[in-house]
């Protein structure tokens, strides 16, 4: 006998759906409360921020923080200077990575596959561990507090990682795609060119945000291998943010410039996002 | 003649394999020759500057062979012990609270329910903000007289008085470990989401049907063969975890209650500028990670077979 689908569900299956919107409500608060925390607290004067109780709201919200960073040190420099190195980075890593992932997807050679795991080693290993070798190269290169000399260093780590995507891509292109070609007289360079870029057009913008992300955040080596505001990169700035007074910092901004450089980021990880979580996980699960 | 042209052919073919050989080589060469300067040569020279007496302030590099000296310092120096305890105590709670808590989440988000896209979203959130920031973000939060996690915890009653989190040594730890959490379950979660929805419905189905509750389909179907995402995420972010610098180094600075092993690194090498020790305090971080990944190799191998 088929029962009727009953309209009303019992108390203990609403309270169970009543508590599962409860843990979701949490989980998003828990998740956005801290980056909301921040625009709040950018949106308010020191008196505001320094005041108890604390308002969870901008009492009358001020927009002068955000021209303040810009007039009391060269925040725009940071900028301009995040996105060469940033930009620079992932075109490198692109045009020379797109050649090494053609040679490990497509071409049968002896060597292949230890270099393939090598590339995955350089991955994991900690850039500590080559810290001062790094340092002496930099110095020894004249690229001591350049941006070229940050975009030499962050090669370490974005270019094998987009190799390892690059292949990854490479591998689920048929080839007869380029096997036309090559009957057609093509060279390898042309077939590339040609017609695998077109194809693994997805792999190389996959590729290219994550190396970008890579490079805009990284700390370590900027912190390091620059001294001058001349070649500083914003995390740097961020993280190296002083007050007039040493006794209470400025958060409000710091947070208006934690705000300014996390919203291009998001912004671009929110369009992009089918793209880079598929990206993220098949790394990870092909590992 | 049939001979003759078999020959030929199969000459022919080694040679096209011969260039093949050569123009893939050619492609990577580039790559390898970068990777050769910024990776196999710092390296090499990490290892070899860890047997020399060398400042980093002087250019070119006035160094001294000193032998093992480094090394045997390194083996009596609470200061390094104490920065090795603290990442393994680190990475030990924070992955272990991370798979919990990305489990149930990726759980909660693998069921279908509205709105269920917007906290697939969110989730992208505390990935996406830059290290320093939210590093930078978490250390006003955790203010102890303007903070607001003292103002929260306080209206739900879970503290009685404000706490000072990043000044009493018994709590940086778990205010470190708290940061992480927050910053980095959400990868965790996103993995194992995607080993959530390559489990086969019908499973579920068939488990249903023979009368299994949610919970034994759980412990019976969804766990075990969730093991390899599990077993992934796991791994990738012991290994974040064990070279932990930005958060560490921001919210908490180089006191010793918290220092990790990086940080200590860093601070011999640069702030210090011995190159000779600080490179033997690098090459030790090196080798503990080599020895974790290898075991982690072995223990993938087996479980592929």
């Amino acid at each position: 006998m088929i029962q009727p689908r009953r309209k009303n569900l019992s108390i203990g299956a609403m309270l169970s759906k009543g508590l599962f919107f409860v843990g979701v409500g949490f989980l998003l608060f828990y998740l956005l409360f801290p980056f909301y925390w921040a625009i709040v607290s950018s949106l308010k004067t020191s008196n505001q921020l320094f005041a108890t109780p604390i308002t969870y709201f901008p009492p009358t919200p001020q927009w002068v923080n955000y021209q303040t960073i810009f007039t009391t040190q060269p925040f725009g420099r940071f900028l301009f200077n995040s996105f060469l190195v940033a930009g620079g980075t992932t075109l490198l890593s692109l045009f020379i990575g797109l050649f090494a992932a053609y040679a490990i997807g497509r071409f049968q050679f002896r060597g292949r596959q230890p270099i393939y795991y090598t590339m995955l080693a350089v991955t994991m290993f900690p850039s500590i561990s080559v810290l001062g070798g790094l340092f002496v190269l930099v110095r020894s290169l004249g690229l001591y507090d350049s941006i070229p000399g940050l975009i030499l260093t962050y090669l370490l780590f974005t270019l094998p990682f987009t190799i390892w995507i690059l292949t990854s891509f490479v591998r689920e292109i048929p080839m007869e795609l380029e096997e036309a070609a090559y009957i057609d007289g093509a060279t390898p360079v042309q077939a590339l060119f040609r017609v695998m870029l077109p194809v693994i057009a997805p792999g190389l913008v996959t590729a290219g945000l994550l190396a970008f992300i890579q490079a805009w955040n990284e700390f370590l080596f900027a912190l390091t291998f620059t001294v001058n505001e001349r070649s500083r990169t914003v995390p740097v700035a961020i993280a190296l943010f002083s007050g007039t007074s040493s006794f209470e910092l400025p958060w409000n901004q710091i947070m208006a410039a934690s705000v300014v450089v996390t919203v291009p980021l998001l912004v671009l990880v929110l369009i992009f996002q089918q793209r880079i979580v598929a990206g993220l996980t098949a790394g990870a699960v092909k590992g | 003649m049939l001979n003759l042209k078999n020959k030929d052919l199969s000459k022919k073919q080694s040679s096209l394999a011969a260039w093949r050989t050569r123009t893939a080589w050619f492609f990577l060469a580039p790559s390898l020759i970068i990777l050769l300067l910024v990776a196999a040569y710092p390296l090499f020279r990490t290892f070899q500057l860890s047997f020399f007496d060398v400042s980093i302030l002087k250019f070119p590099l006035q160094a001294t062979w000193v032998g093992f000296d480094n090394y045997v310092a390194l083996f009596s120096d609470p200061r390094w012990w104490r920065s090795v305890w603290n990442t393994v105590v680190f990475t030990f709670y924070s992955v272990g609270i991370e798979t919990v808590l990305g489990l149930t989440i990726a759980l909660i988000v693998h069921s279908e329910f509205r709105g269920r896209g917007l906290v697939r979203t969110a989730m992208l959130v505390p990935w996406a903000i830059p290290g320093v920031v939210s590093s930078q973000m978490w250390r006003w939060m955790l203010n102890d007289v303007y903070g607001v996690i003292n103002d929260l915890f306080m209206r739900l009653r879970i503290i009685r008085t404000p706490m000072a989190w990043l000044a009493e040594p018994a709590l940086v730890l778990p205010a470190l470990i708290m940061i992480d959490v927050w910053k980095t379950t959400p990868f965790m979660a996103l993995i194992l989401l995607a080993g959530l929805q390559g489990i086969p419905k019908e499973l579920y189905e068939a488990a249903r049907v023979d009368g299994a509750s949610p919970v034994q389909q759980f412990w019976r179907i969804t766990l075990p063969l969730l093991r390899p995402s599990l077993l992934v995420a796991l791994i990738f972010r012991t290994l974040d975890a064990l070279r932990v610098f930005d958060m560490i180094y921001i919210v908490a600075g180089t006191q010793i209650e918290t220092i990790s092993m990086s940080i200590y690194a860093r601070q011999q090498l640069i702030s210090f500028g011995s190159l000779g020790y600080g490179s033997a305090v690098a090459a030790g971080i090196f080798l503990i990670l080599a020895m974790y990944i290898s075991v982690y190799l072995v223990t993938l191998k087996v479980e592929v077979k």
